[in-house]
């Protein structure tokens, strides 16, 4: 029997290629310099500013295209950052087990029990707010995820044949884990992929909206945030760049959930409790 | 074993954890570049001003030795007080704290319970037209940033139809009359609630959808429909199993509420602990910053404790072991 396919990963994919297209080719599709001001300021939707105007008098589109950059960047810079982390500390923690087991599980818990947020911010607050901060800060939040996965796929590959195998002809632990453990652990973090990226970026959207992102960008968040003060004026500034945020984010989102649908039967046995959260 | 002995063994095994998440905030806190000095008494002091304030806040001791004091302090439940209001941590915190829990429990029933709601009644329609019109809604409403959704329900609701006040926990120049002050209290929770339960309740419904779609291929509902069980009785048995895994998202949706609720607390200039949190990091307010982090930390156990004290509840399989 033919499976029909829900409409969603088509339109999940059609919104990420837009999103990805702005941010590359923002420079083209924005002609008008994000940060040019001179304007008339708080202007509204109009063929010359085909978003609106800020307080500045800069352009809203422009802004926005830009910020998409600062978006997609900080989000997929974050999550390989959290993705490596989490697969090294859950390769470590799954295959020596014992004391390095406990240890950095332990450490984990930590990180998942404090509020993502509360910590992101102190950071972001205390380090500064810029870039290069900001990518690790996020990543911060997300690794332990990622390293709890990791860990229960190795404890149970840990003792299959093929490794057993291995270690029986003298393969060195490193080699085994590269190896042997490390692809085969990679799959199920692949698939949760999109959705940490979805997260890295509402993370960032959510800092910079709090007035703690890196003051030199563009970024969604800090475009919402100065909505805020001219909301009585200007509804253009608070709809659009939060309508590219959840575009960006949904995209993401379907494309997860498609991918999810497709490998079920793979994971359905080790589903939604190996992503729970203990304690 | 019983259920306050459960409870009580898992605050305790919590708390070597809660003690990590102290020691990460305080090595965190204290490592980041900047003198708290400089921040507590302003630019332009002499030398001398400084090494008063270091002393008088006991910034001049050794880091090991100020850990040692904080985390001892924080086992006895005192969390320094706040550098520039001068109060207690604690007293600070749980006078925002009602504020707070209004807005995040408010929120998380609503999403739950709605959210439940909404997924048990798509599911036996699956694939119909009502059914496809609230998966597109749901998909979009599990994308919305909890901030933004909070900005257009003010912008709309609030401003353009004046339905609802924009901000704050009560009206001013009210009298403590009853009755007239929990209407107006109700009347300012609408729009933050409703912020942050979106996001939740859409994501919820999706699930407990699939779950339920789930369960309702089973062969003991088919059964159930061949006694002749009334049709609403086979749904809400069919409910009660599908709700299970839900529940334990639920609880990771409890702590992104938390994290919600600094974010709408924002929007919606609301008067609690997530607000309290943001100030506090930007005046670099040390004790504060801690304190909530990790009382906020402590919420968070309790809050998966609840639910797996609901996940017994709710599944008689599953007992306290």
């Amino acid at each position: 029997m033919r499976k029909r396919l829900a409409p969603g990963p088509g339109i999940g994919l059609v919104l990420l290629g837009i999103v990805t297209g702005m941010a590359v080719f923002a420079g083209t599709l924005a002609p008008i310099d994000p940060l040019r001001t001179g304007a008339m300021p708080l202007q509204p939707p109009s063929p010359h500013h085909v978003l609106g105007t800020d307080e500045l008098g800069r352009d809203l589109w422009s802004n926005i295209a830009y910020g998409a950059r600062v978006s997609l960047l900080v989000g997929a810079l974050a999550t390989l950052l959290a993705t490596v982390a989490g697969l090294v500390v859950g390769v470590v923690a799954g295959y020596y087990r014992r004391g390095w087991d406990e240890g950095l599980m332990r450490v984990a818990e930590v990180f998942q029990i404090i509020p993502g947020m509360l910590i992101a911010l102190l950071l972001v607050a205390f380090f500064g707010g810029r870039l290069w901060t900001l990518v690790p800060v996020i990543a911060l939040t997300g690794w332990p995820l990622t390293a709890r996965v990791v860990r229960s796929e190795i404890l149970s590959l840990r003792e299959r044949e093929f490794v057993v195998g291995a270690r029986a002809l003298g393969g060195r632990d490193a080699h085994i884990m590269w190896r042997h453990l490390l692809p085969n652990a990679f799959p199920p973090i692949l698939i949760g992929l999109p959705l940490q990226i979805g997260r890295a970026i509402l993370l960032e959207a959510g800092l910079s909206f709090l007035g703690v992102g890196d003051p030199g960008t563009a970024s969604w968040g800090k475009l919402l945030q100065s909505a805020q003060e001219y909301m009585r004026q200007a509804w253009w500034l608070a709809l659009f760049p939060g309508a590219a945020l959840t575009a960006t984010v949904l995209a993401l989102y379907l494309v997860a959930e498609d991918l999810h649908a497709r490998t079920a039967p793979v994971l359905a046995q080790r589903g939604p409790r190996a992503l729970g959260k203990s304690v | 074993m019983s259920l306050l002995g459960y409870s009580a063994r898992r605050m305790l095994v919590a708390v070597p954890v809660l003690l990590g998440v102290a020691v990460l905030t305080f090595l965190l806190v204290h490592l980041a570049p900047g003198d708290p000095a400089y921040f507590l008494a302003g630019d332009g002091g002499t030398p001398q001003y400084y090494a008063m304030i270091r002393q008088k806040f006991g910034l001049d001791r050794p880091l090991p030795e100020q850990l040692a004091r904080y985390l001892w302090s924080v086992l006895r439940g005192d969390f320094g007080r706040s550098l520039h209001q001068g109060q207690p941590v604690l007293t600070l915190i749980l006078g925002r704290l009602p504020a707070t829990l209004l807005l995040v429990g408010s929120a998380f029933i609503v999403s739950s319970v709605a959210g439940v709601l909404v997924g048990a009644w798509a599911a036996p329609r699956a694939n119909g037209l009502a059914d496809r019109a609230l998966l597109g809604t749901t998909a979009v409403g599990a994308a919305l940033p909890v901030f933004w959704t909070g900005l257009l329900l003010a912008l709309f609701f609030s401003l353009r139809l004046g339905w609802f006040p924009v901000q704050g926990l009560t009206s001013p120049h009210r009298g403590p009359a009853g009755w007239e002050r929990a209407v107006d209290l109700v009347h300012h929770l609408v729009l933050p609630v409703t912020a942050l339960a979106i996001q939740p309740l859409a994501a919820v419904s999706r699930l407990m959808r699939v779950k339920m779609l789930e369960v309702l291929a089973e062969p003991y509902i088919l059964t159930a429909r061949a006694k002749g069980l009334p049709r609403v009785r086979v749904m809400v048995q069919a409910a009660r199993n599908a709700v299970l895994p839900v529940v334990t998202v639920i609880g990771g949706h409890a702590s992104a509420l938390v994290t919600g609720a600094v974010l709408t607390e924002t929007v919606f200039a609301w008067p609690g602990v997530g607000r309290l949190a943001l100030d506090a990091t930007l005046t670099r307010d040390y004790p504060v910053v801690m304190g909530v982090v990790v009382i906020a930390s402590v919420g968070t156990v309790a809050i998966n404790l609840i639910i797996d004290l609901l996940y017994a509840a709710i599944d008689p399989r599953i007992t306290y072991a």
